[in-house]
Parts: structure tokens; sequence; C-alpha cells
């Protein structure tokens, strides 16, 4: 599904991830863990495209095919969605009105109809109601005073209902209570799928008690360190990062 | 003896003294009339047009923008007015108040309800009404732009609303072109609100003609003690020679209630001015605007607006989108006079650039007398947000779907403060049409590029 080959990225001259490679496969359940600045959030946004960073070398691969030269709205078409750490806010756009531009968009893009407005409404409806969002929370700006946990609710829901092959979930669990962060995992849960591959970035292995993952990588320094089962993050708890700091040569 | 320095006359100021010579006899008032006009042209001629070292006018530099003076527009012709009444017919308002190349046309306009009362200026200015002619002494100001509309002034609509009169349906007053060669036209129209009257007043500008026009108007409002008044307008130039300039001076009684919002897009120059005084004591001023500019176009909205008196408040917000190699230009000051104690006055002006040639001039200012006020202003430039449109790009919006996405909401704040759905929805529509023509030619260019 998602093969990342050899990736060399650097923003403003400063090489942030050094010769990275990791793959995940289609119904595969992915977990990125890493201490802060390690690179993790940067792997999640070169992925789905952002121009700030600049690919050195490398290449990304998603079923088989360079996304390197498609811009994030052609990635989010192809299947790739990104659970923000920082939802951004949106004054002005009505929630739903956003949720509504997107889900066309992708749809446009894919050559596919746009929805019907009262089948748009169902859906809406019908996954807002598994995550505790309210119709009035629909009707809001996009993000604009919501507490943390709901920012978070409304990136999965934005998932439920793009429905991506690739989902990557970047420290969706950071600011969450740990009622939020159950009402998160079930969501995610949820969408497990044999068409879905899904990355969890977290630095916590607190999120992997919820959503059990299938493997689990460690990067450090801009670089995958370890890779391995589930067992590694509760090992990675214990231990701490010290011991995965990659040999000095390569940092 | 030191000389004075007097720059020659450019093409346009010679234009516009033999304008006022050849219509001074014409135009209609009676002699007391024809001296305040004599005075308003004297007003005018010896500043001669406004320039960048008149600080007012700094950033709209009249004496280089405008090239030559159009000459006053005749009368429309009947075949104009009947082509305009069916456009006229299409629109939803129906409390229409029409002025045509410079003059109201009576046909054009609905018959109004209980409450409301309305007389031509030019009949106004012929029977001598001194309550008008001392409204306008009043409101004078020293603007050149103002001071030549009061010498050329042709015809208006005096619009007078009973006290205690509350009037649901909006006024419309409709400024409408329809000469077919390039022209000008100077109209003075009064809103006049007695005590405790409600009224919603809209002001939109019609085009038939592809003419070029230079368009002076002015709004002079009054409002009693307790009075309220929601204005909105639509204003625009409709070519790229075009001009309009557009003055609104208000005086405002005791608890009183004053709304202005003004939408600009169209082509050409356009300047608006908001010459406001809060006279009586709990006055609630909420000055606000919506600007889209393109192409070469030049906006500029200056305001001034006192504090006379005590515990008043003001809200002042414009935003301005600015295309291409646009100019936009908000200048504002708020004076707090010594008596005007408990002020609360707040400013903000921000604009969108969407290209490195366009430009926008912010000018905030307050001028504070009085020592128990809260006022405060602030002025934002910058380009779309980076973050935002990456996340919009993200969930699967193209560039220029998620561009116009943050724009029409950056533009629809505003407007959805409105506080009439019929209204709303015409600025909103007007906002989409503008960001569909970008998005458009936006997608002209990238395919020019593959």
């Amino acid at each position: 599904m998602l093969e990342v080959k050899h990736l060399n990225v650097s923003v403003s001259g400063r090489r942030i991830l050094h010769d990275l490679s990791l793959s995940v496969r289609l119904g595969e359940v992915a977990a990125l863990m890493g201490p802060n600045g390690s690179g993790k959030s940067t792997l999640s946004q070169v992925i789905a495209g952002r121009s700030d960073y600049t690919v050195d070398s490398g290449d990304i691969l998603l079923e088989g095919e360079s996304i390197l030269g498609l811009e994030p709205d052609q990635r989010a078409a192809k299947g790739i969605f990104l659970a923000f750490q920082y939802p951004v806010e949106i004054p002005g756009v009505a929630t739903l009105t956003f949720l509504k531009a997107a889900l066309n968009a992708q749809r446009k893009t894919r050559g596919e109809k746009e929805l019907a407005t009262a089948d748009f409404v169902k859906r809406v409806r019908a996954a807002a109601s598994g995550l505790k969002i309210s119709q009035e929370m629909l009707k809001r700006s996009l993000n604009v005073g919501f507490s943390g946990g709901e920012k978070k609710r409304m990136d999965i829901l934005q998932m439920a209902l793009i429905e991506p092959s690739l989902a990557i979930l970047d420290e969706t669990d950071s600011g969450l209570d740990i009622d939020a962060l159950r009402v998160v995992a079930d969501g995610v849960n949820a969408s497990r799928s044999p068409d879905r591959a899904i990355l969890i970035i977290t630095h916590y292995q607190r999120l992997l008690d919820y959503i059990i993952p299938d493997t689990v990588h460690v990067m450090s320094e801009g670089t995958i360190v370890a890779s391995g089962s589930k067992e590694l993050a509760v090992e990675l708890e214990k231990s701490g990062y010290a011991a995965y700091a990659p040999p000095p040569a390569a940092a | 003896m030191a000389s004075k320095v007097i720059p020659a006359k450019t093409p346009a100021e010679t234009a516009l003294v033999r304008a006022f010579e050849q219509w001074r006899d014409l135009l209609p008032g009676d002699r007391d009339v024809a001296r305040r006009r004599e005075d308003a042209f004297h007003a005018f001629d010896s500043a001669g047009l406004p320039h960048r070292r008149v600080e007012a006018w700094h950033y709209t530099d009249l004496r280089n923008l405008m090239r030559e003076a159009f000459p006053l527009a005749k009368a429309p012709s009947a075949a104009a007015l009947q082509t305009l009444e069916q456009a006229l017919a299409n629109s939803a308002t129906a409390l229409r108040i029409v002025l045509v190349d410079g003059f109201f046309a009576q046909e054009l306009s609905s018959a109004l309800p209980g409450g409301v009362k309305v007389q031509p200026l030019a009949s106004a200015l012929s029977t001598g009404r001194q309550d008008i002619l001392e409204l306008f002494a009043q409101q004078g100001g020293a603007d050149p732009i103002l001071a030549l509309n009061g010498a050329l002034m042709q015809d208006g609509a005096i619009i007078e609303v009973a006290p205690g009169a509350v009037i649901e349906e909006p006024l419309h007053l409709v400024h409408a072109f329809t000469s077919p060669s390039d022209a000008a036209c100077f109209t003075r129209s009064t809103l006049i609100l007695g005590e405790g009257a409600r009224a919603r007043l809209a002001e939109s500008c019609e085009y038939p003609s592809s003419a070029a026009t230079q368009a002076n108007a002015c709004l002079v409002v009054s409002l009693a003690d307790g009075a309220w008044l929601a204005h909105t307008g639509a204003i625009r130039a409709n070519t790229a020679n075009s001009m309009r300039f557009d003055t609104l001076t208000a005086r405002l009684g005791a608890g009183t209630k004053f709304e202005s919002f003004v939408f600009i897009d169209g082509q050409g120059l356009v300047r608006r001015q908001l010459l406001l005084c809060c006279e009586g004591e709990n006055a609630e001023v909420n000055l606000s605007g919506v600007s889209l500019l393109g192409g070469q176009q030049h906006a500029d909205t200056t305001l001034f607006l006192e504090h006379a008196a005590a515990a008043s408040t003001s809200r002042v917000s414009f935003r301005t989108i600015l295309d291409d190699a646009s100019t936009g230009v908000f200048q504002g000051r708020i004076a707090v006079a010594p008596e005007a104690q408990k002020t609360d006055a707040k400013m903000l002006s921000r604009a969108i650039l969407l290209s490195d040639a366009a430009a926008m001039n912010n000018k905030p200012e307050l001028e504070i007398f009085a020592d128990d006020v809260a006022c405060g202003h602030g002025a934002t430039c910058g380009g779309l947000n980076a973050e935002q449109l990456f996340y919009l790009r993200t969930r699967g919006l193209k560039r220029p779907e998620a561009e116009a996405l943050l724009l029409e909401a950056f533009a629809s704040e505003l407007i959805d403060d409105i506080g009439n759905e019929t209204i709303i929805a015409e600025f909103r529509r007007r906002v989409r049409a503008w960001l569909a023509g970008r998005t458009a030619a936006s997608s002209n260019h990238s395919l020019e590029r593959a």
C-alpha cells in the first residue's frame, strides 16, 4: 500500500528525514513511535504533500506509484488522509459546508457524481452520532471554539466520511482526556478494514492500549531505528527512547 | 513678500470650471441656492482636485488619476427609461426610489408606505426649502469632492421618515446610468429620520449603458433622537476609466443606532467617504464593508467619525480582498472630544492580497481628548493562511476551490451581520460571482501554461 523508500527530506537547507524507509500493507494498522522532534510529523506532512519540505532523494509510493509529483488534493483523491496533530480552525466556513465541499471535491477528481444533499446529510448524521458530535457543532465554523477533543473527533469524522485507503493519524491522542481518547479510539477501530492501511503516530503507548497495532516502528532523529510487533510498544514504554538513539555515525 | 505658487490647472480642472460656467444658471434652485453653489465651487476651485499632498487624499491622487472631466449627463431618454424599468422589475425590492443619470425618475419609483415622504431634490431647491439647505450647510465639511457635489448637484431624493414610523421593508435607492456617451452626474440625496423612526435603506448602482461614468453621489443622513437606520450600499464603477465618488455624511442624535455596510466590486475607481458625528449621548454606530478588487481597480474607503457626546459606541470593521494589480485604501480616523467620556470605539481593517502586484494602504487613527474611554484600532495585511490552505487541500479541495472557500468566509463574516436575509443573500451571491470569475481566470491561466 504505502512504501517510503530511502527518503531524505530537508526544510530550508536543514535535513530532517534521513534515508527513511517504511512500508504499510493494506489492512494493516502500523504505529510510528518516537520522541518529540524525531521527524514523525514531518513524515506525515510530506506524505500528505506539504510543499514547504524538500524531498532531496528517495520516493514515496502508493500502490506502487510515486506520489511525489502530486498536489495534496490529488493525493487525497488517491486515498490519502491525514488527521492533523493540530486541526486548523477556519472561521466563517460552516463545518457542514466544508464536509460537503471536501467529499464532492474528491468525488469529482475521481470522476464520480456529486452526492445528493439528502444522502450527504444522512451519512454525516450516522458518522457524527458515533463520535458524539452534535448537530450544533456541525453548524458552527470549522474547529472554531472547539475543544482539543472536539477538533480530534472532527478529524476522525472526516476520515469516516472520506473513507481513505491510507489514514495517517498524527498525534491524535495528544491533548485528549481518557474519555475523549476512548471515543476517538472507537472511531478509529470502527474504520479498520482490509481495504485500508492506518498509520498511527504517537509518542505514548497509551493510545495503543485502545487501538492495537499490527506493527510498531520506532523513529529517532529522522529515521526508523527499530520495527517489530505490538510488544515493541510495551517494551518502549518501559525502557524509554534512549536505547533507540541511532549510532553517532548516522546522526 | 513670498509669492504663492499656484499650480497650472489640469485639463480635468479646466473642464470642471467650464462645466460650472455652462451649467450654473441651468441647475435647479433659487438665487440663494445659486449663491451657495457659487461658494461651493469656489471652495473646490481654489484647492483644485485633491492630490497626494492633501492628507485625506494621499493614496487617491485625483490630480493624477482623473485625466479628464466628462460632460454632465443629459436627462435620460424615454426609451432608456423603459429598458431600465424592465430591468428593475426583475429585482426583488419593492420600495424603489430611482435616480437616472443624475435625475430623480418619478415614473420608475414606487408608491411608498405611510410615514415615508419623497421629494425630488430639484423641487426642494426651487421651492427654497430652508431646512434642507441648512442640513446641507451643517454637514458641509471641507472635502473638495463634496464641495464639487454641492456646486453641481443636479437632483436627488429627499427621503423623510415621520417620527415614530417603523418601515419594515427596505427602501431601495437606485443609482442608474443610461447615457449612451461618457458622462458625469452629481446627485445629492437626504435621509431624515424623525424621533424614534426606524428604517432600512439599500443603495445600489445599475449600469445598463456601457459608456464610462464619473458619478459624484452624496447622501446626507440625519437621525433624530432614538432613530434607527440600517444602511447598505453596493457601490461600483462600471468601466476601467469610470469613477464613482460616494459620500455619506451623518449626524446622529442621542440614543440612535446607525449601521452602514458597503460592498465594493466592479472596475475603475471608487472613493467612498463617511463623515459622521455622534452628537447625542448613547449613540451606536456600526460601520463595515467588503471590497473585492481585481484588474487595475482602485477602491478607497475613508472615514471620519467624531464622538462629540458621552457614552457612544462605535464598531468599524472593513475587509478587502485584492487581486491582480488592484489598489485598496482604508483610512479611518476616530476622534473623541473632551466631553465624550465613556466612548467605546473599535476599528479594524483587514486585507488579503492575492497577487504581488496588488497593494493595500491601511491607515487607522485615533484622536482622543477624553480620559475615560475604551478605544482600539488595528490593521492587518497578508496572504491567505498557508496552514488553512494546506488543511483544505489535504481534504481534497483543489487550490482554487480552497482559496475560494477561505475568501468567501473572509467576506461573508461581515455580510452575515447585516440582519436582513434578502440583502445578505444578494451580497453573498455577488461574492460568489466575483470568486467564480477569479477561479475561471486562474484555470485559463493554468491551461495556457500547460
